[in-house]
Formats: structure tokens, sequence, C-alpha cells
């Protein structure tokens, strides 16, 4: 069993059984062509307990938390949130931050609106 | 009708302008945005993992503040908006994040997701009425086509949004008409510019939002309305695009026949 699977149960609150493999999900979303692992096959690797694979999949930065998944999803299985706690369960981890204060003034263009540094911090930080 | 306001971080500075014609509209329709005395920035982006309560709070210090002034919460904000409004629902429909902000801040009277969060749309639709903005338009946008962009954070979840249809929405439409402009309907007008990843991953924001503006254009579009700084940032850092952006404050107070005012 993988151990951190407990923790992304408990903080996505989301149970993956409930998914049936119709693939709405992977049909509406528009990161598809940025994940090596789709929003149904994501579900269903959680299921499976292939946690650390996708821990290591650029995946888990690239979905937009548009909510289009959740939104279609005809089971409210809610993908967008498993990913995020993946996303989380990792970079709780130490050393593990995605993104430091000092990465932030190179990449800043001079009307970047504030809400995206504030959203960067909380998408890529503990 | 006086409302509690949330103009958020962005609207005070880079987003300023959605935040100026915002106010300036309301004063001509004859409503009244009464800003909190000291609020907090929303986080931009809602906490989806169940367990975290500190990136709540400053959304359900707002919420307790309208509720103690008896007032309706506006934002104008997309992202904002979207934030307040899924905390909200969170203190309303989960016992345990409830139960754990409350034990935090120890309010004087509990809060259980009363206030009212309404967007400035909102307002605009339910609260003021489309036929009354039509009858106050002095200087009608005729002739000009526009896209509503909703993007995604106003729409969705639509569970707890509660805003409009989430995949066939109407109310910017039936803004723009009452504007006296013609509403260009087009297949990605829900669907996200790119939004946060634009300061980490900028190409690939890039590229999300050329296939919005095209998809715009294809169907005859001009111009496209946002009430979303991080839309408008992503959108119009498009190079060349022949499809303008605007922030809907702005076409708003320009047929209302507003001509200036200092942010
Ligand atoms: S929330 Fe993420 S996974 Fe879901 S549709 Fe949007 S980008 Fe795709
Ligand atoms: S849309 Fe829902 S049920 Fe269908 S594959 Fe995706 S998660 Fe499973």
């Amino acid at each position: 069993m993988n151990p951190w699977l407990d923790e992304i149960n408990r903080i996505s609150g989301v149970n993956p059984r409930k998914c049936m493999k119709c693939g709405k999900c992977s049909g509406s979303c528009p990161a598809y062509d940025e994940m090596e692992y789709h929003p149904h096959q994501f579900v269903s690797m959680v299921e499976s307990g292939r946690v650390e694979e996708l821990m290591q999949s650029k995946g888990i930065y690239t979905c937009l938390s548009c909510f289009a998944c959740v939104e279609r999803c005809p089971r409210q299985v809610e993908p967008a949130r498993l990913i995020e706690a993946v996303r989380a369960t990792f970079l709780r981890q130490q050393h593990n931050d995605r993104m430091r204060p000092e990465d932030v003034p190179p990449r800043l263009e001079e009307d970047l609106p504030q809400q995206a540094i504030t959203a960067a911090f909380r998408k890529y930080r503990k | 009708m006086k409302y509690s306001y949330f103009p958020g971080c962005t609207l005070k500075t880079r987003g300023k302008d959605l935040d100026k014609w915002g106010r300036a509209a309301a004063q001509k329709l004859g409503f009244e945005l009464e800003e909190l005395p000291e609020w907090q920035c929303c986080g931009a982006v809602y906490p989806q993992a169940t367990d975290e309560i500190a990136t709540r709070l400053s959304s359900v210090r707002a919420l307790m503040a309208a509720r103690d002034l008896g007032q309706d919460l506006v934002t104008l904000c997309s992202a904002c908006h979207h934030v307040i409004r899924r905390v909200n629902g969170d203190m309303r429909r989960n016992a345990d994040i409830a139960g754990r902000v409350a034990n935090y801040l120890q309010p004087e009277v509990p809060y259980a997701g009363e206030t009212r969060v309404a967007h400035y749309l909102e307002v605009l639709r339910d609260d003021v009425g489309f036929e009354t903005i039509k009858a106050s338009v002095e200087a009608p946008l005729k002739g000009l086509k526009i896209g509503a962009y909703y993007g995604c954070m106003l729409l969705r979840p639509s569970m707890e949004m509660e805003m409009d249809d989430p995949e066939n929405p109407s109310v910017m439409e039936d803004l723009i008409a009452a504007l006296g402009a013609q509403p260009v309907y087009y297949a990605m007008r829900n669907e996200c510019c790119g939004g946060y990843v634009a300061l980490e991953n900028a190409d690939y924001a890039y590229r999300q939002s050329q296939k919005v503006l095209d998809n715009a254009w294809n169907a005859g579009a001009e111009v496209l309305i946002t009430a979303c700084p991080l839309c408008m940032y992503n959108l119009t850092r498009v190079k060349d695009h022949p499809v303008q952006v605007k922030y809907f404050t702005e076409l708003l107070a320009q047929a209302l026949g507003i001509q200036e005012v200092s942010a």
C-alpha cells in the first residue's frame, strides 16, 4: 500500500472508486496535451495506488484548476481536487517547493497582476 | 442599496480600471459599494485541500464583516469572487472546516455562511435589472460586436458558484445587449485563459489565451469583455491580436455616458 494514499484521500475528499471511466473529464480538459496522465487516467492511477508516478509528473503543475472536469463529471468524482491533493502532498514534503521567492523577480512582466504571484505561491509552495 | 465591497489586491494595483469604472457605474445606477474597512487578500486561488484553514480565513473575515454590517458582499474580480463564494459554501456545508475556522477565530457571533455573496454582474442582473440599465444608457454601443469572456472562475463549479448556467451562460450577453451592442457567442467563452500558470509557464498560458482569442475572432467578435485581471493579462499578452480585451465595467461606464473618473 502506498504511504501517501490515505493522506490524499483525506485532504481531497475524493473517492476515485466512484469513477466509471467514461473519459468525460479528459475530453473536457484544456490541459490535456500538457499532461502525461490525463484526468481520467489520473483518477484511475490514484485508485490503484500509483501515486509516486503522479507526484513526479508535470501534470500536477499544468492542471489549470479550471474545474471543467469537476463540472462535467457525471459521477461527481472531482478530478481537480485529486490532482491538487497529489500536488499538495508532494509539495508539503521538505525541499519540495516548486517555486521560491527568488524565482519570481526574473519572471515578472510589468503588468503582471498581483493575483498571479499570490496564486503561484499558493499553488507551488507549502 | 448599499453593499459591502471587497475589491481585492489586484484591483488596487494592476486592475485599477476594473474597479474605477465599476464604482462610477454603480453610482450612476444608484447603488453604493462601501469598501470593507480592513479586508485582506483572498489568496487568489480556492484552497481545494479540505485541511487548509489559514488560507480560508481572509474570506471568512470579509464575510463576517459584511454580516455584521447587515450587507451583501459584492466582488468585481472573478478570482476573489470564486474564492469567497466557495469558502462561504464551506462554512455552510462543511462542518469540519467551519468548526476549525471557528476554533481559530473565536468569533463573538458564530458564522455559518449566512452572508449573501454577489458578483457585480449579479447585482446588475438581479438587483438593478437589465431593463433599468437599458433605460439608463446614454451612449449605446451600437454596432459593436462583443464576446463575453467568462473564463472558468465565474461559473464553475456551478453547484457552488450558483451564478448562471455553466455551459450556456447569459448574464454577460444580456448586459452586452442592454448596452446596445451585439453579443457574439463563441465556443470558448467559458474555457480557461491559462490562469495562474502565467508566472511559472508563460508560454503555456500564452497558447491557451491565443486559442480563446482566435475562437472569438472567428465567431465575429471585435471586443471581449472580462471580469478578471488575470484573464486580462493573459489575453492581452497575445501579440498583435485583432480582438481587443476590455473590462466589462469600462464598457458599462462608457455606455452610461460616464466620461472620466479619477482612479
Ligand atoms: S481542472 Fe485541471 S484536470 Fe480538470 S479540466 Fe481543468 S485543467 Fe483539466
Ligand atoms: S468524468 Fe468522472 S466518471 Fe468519467 S472518467 Fe472522469 S472522473 Fe471518471
